[in-house]
């Protein structure tokens, strides 16, 4: 474990060495940002408004006594939203989608001799495939949070007005109601820890691959799950440090 | 030049190359040919910096490569061409793309300049017009191919290629030998073939390095190679009947 852990610090310092050329970092950069952010944009919306609704119903479901105000389910819809399904599963689920693509993408040019021919020329390999894919992660993944907080309180609001189990109202009244901007910084300092939590472990599964497509496989895998027991890890202590 | 002293290689408990030295001069095709796990691949990476050999030093032009940091190494590596056994071309990139790729990391020449180099290369490998094609919609031949103009591209001292005639039908065999030669020839490089392939052997061996369980075993040219009384060399190039019956009316 150590063994890994200090291979996985090691490729990072290699990761993040003065490029080549700027200008073709920087492309590779854009390139990553596009994959990663308007690449994920479709699952992340779907998945966030469902969320956003179901959410919703159950608060309403379960605050059901009269003594409890209806526009308290927006309330506790908004900072579920924020604090935990916005950040944590639209993590999980860009695990899966971005983290197994950079493993595989990553490990089948590692077993085609791909990064081989780029070391030959003389170029940080970990550089050139890393460091972009990390700086997407980074910057993108709090871009999708945003989004999806958005959208699944929207879905919130649009399981109100279908169901009818809280007024559109009294919904918006409680998403309004009691509002704290640590919440949001929470959410996004989550999400900058899990984007670079995916990039880089799933970058290393695939870097380190060796074989052939049955090891793409199982390094696409384990990126996939490693970085998800990694995100509910650091979910727990950021939680623990910042609220 | 690249002079190769007393490489040793061991990966853990296993020494697979035991004390090689030899010297690859510019303008010859130096070919390192063996059986399988005789080393030549171990050999050859150790010499391009893909493995750090245990022991012994690898010298670019008097430069010592081995003793160098990564940064250090980055000169020379920017003129060594490599060709792989499975041509190793940027699937995400095109035929173009993947010629320009180093002009675009390691040069200056504008957009322009870049292009012209690209076509040039492709023109001398003979795939003029595929600029646009990706890996996945080249023929073996063709990658391999692509795979000389990319190393081609920042017109290199030194040549390195591994086993280029695997997966190749005969005529193309011949074809992407011819190339190569001809390019060592014309722009004196100093080139490094590992092979199997006995018509490469004979056909364009001009130093011929026999390894045999991590051992240099025989040094000479493909006029040599015919005469020597070397039992393993014997065994491995004269394996085939035909090589027999060629041998046996010169």
């Amino acid at each position: 474990m150590f063994h890994s852990l200090g291979k996985y610090i090691l490729l990072l310092r290699l990761s993040f060495r003065k490029p080549e050329k700027f200008s073709v970092y920087w492309a590779e950069v854009m390139r990553e940002m596009v994959s990663t952010g308007v690449g994920s944009l479709g699952i992340i919306s779907i998945i966030s408004v469902f969320i956003g609704a179901a959410t919703t119903i159950q608060v309403a479901f379960q605050l059901s006594s009269p003594l409890v105000p209806r526009s308290i389910a927006g309330s506790i819809a908004r900072d579920t939203n924020i604090l935990e399904f916005s950040p944590t599963i639209s993590s999980l689920v860009l695990a899966g989608r971005i983290g197994s693509s950079i493993a595989s993408q990553i490990g089948t040019m590692r077993v085609t001799e791909q990064i081989d021919a780029l070391e030959i020329m003389g170029v940080n390999a970990p550089g050139y495939l890393i460091s972009p894919k990390i700086i997407a992660g980074v910057t993108m993944v709090p871009l999708l949070v945003i989004i999806s907080i958005t959208l699944g309180i929207t879905g919130g609001y649009i399981a109100c007005l279908l169901s009818g189990d809280v007024s559109p109202a009294d919904y918006i009244a409680g998403v309004h109601d009691g509002f704290e901007g640590l919440t949001v910084r929470v959410a996004l300092v989550k999400a900058v820890v899990f984007g670079f939590i995916i990039t880089s472990i799933c970058a290393y599964q695939g870097f380190y691959t060796s074989g052939g497509a049955l090891e793409v496989g199982q390094s696409a895998t384990k990126g996939v799950v490693y970085s998800c027991v990694m995100i509910l890890f650091a979910d727990l202590v950021i939680t623990r440090l910042m609220l | 030049m690249i002079e190769i002293q007393d490489i040793y290689k061991s990966f853990g408990e296993n020494e697979v190359l035991k004390g090689i030295s030899a010297k690859f001069k510019p303008g010859k095709n130096n070919l390192i040919i063996g059986g399988s796990g005789s080393g030549k691949t171990t050999l050859l990476k150790c010499i391009v910096g893909l493995h750090e050999p245990t022991k012994g030093d690898i010298l670019f032009d008097g430069e010592n490569f081995t003793d160098m940091s990564f940064e250090q190494r980055v000169p020379i590596r920017t003129q060594i061409g490599m060709l792989f056994q499975n041509s190793a071309l940027f699937d995400s990139m095109t035929v173009e793309e993947n010629i320009m790729f180093p002009l675009n990391l390691f040069t200056e020449k504008t957009k322009e300049e870049k292009r012209e180099r690209a076509n040039f290369c492709l023109e001398r490998v003979n795939l003029k017009g595929t600029n646009n094609l990706y890996p996945s919609e080249l023929s073996g031949g063709m990658k391999k191919r692509v795979g000389i103009a990319r190393a081609i591209s920042m017109q290199p001292k030194y040549l390195f290629v591994d086993e280029p005639n695997s997966g190749l039908d005969p005529k193309t065999s011949i074809l992407i030998d011819e190339l190569i030669n001809e390019l060592t020839e014309e722009y004196q490089i100093t080139t490094v073939i590992v092979t199997h392939d006995m018509n490469s052997v004979m056909g364009i061996g001009d130093n011929i390095l026999f390894l045999h369980n991590g051992k240099k075993w025989w040094e000479g040219s493909n006029r040599e190679i015919a005469h020597t009384d070397n039992k393993e060399l014997n065994d491995f190039v004269f394996a085939s009947k035909f090589m027999r019956a060629a041998k046996a009316k010169l």
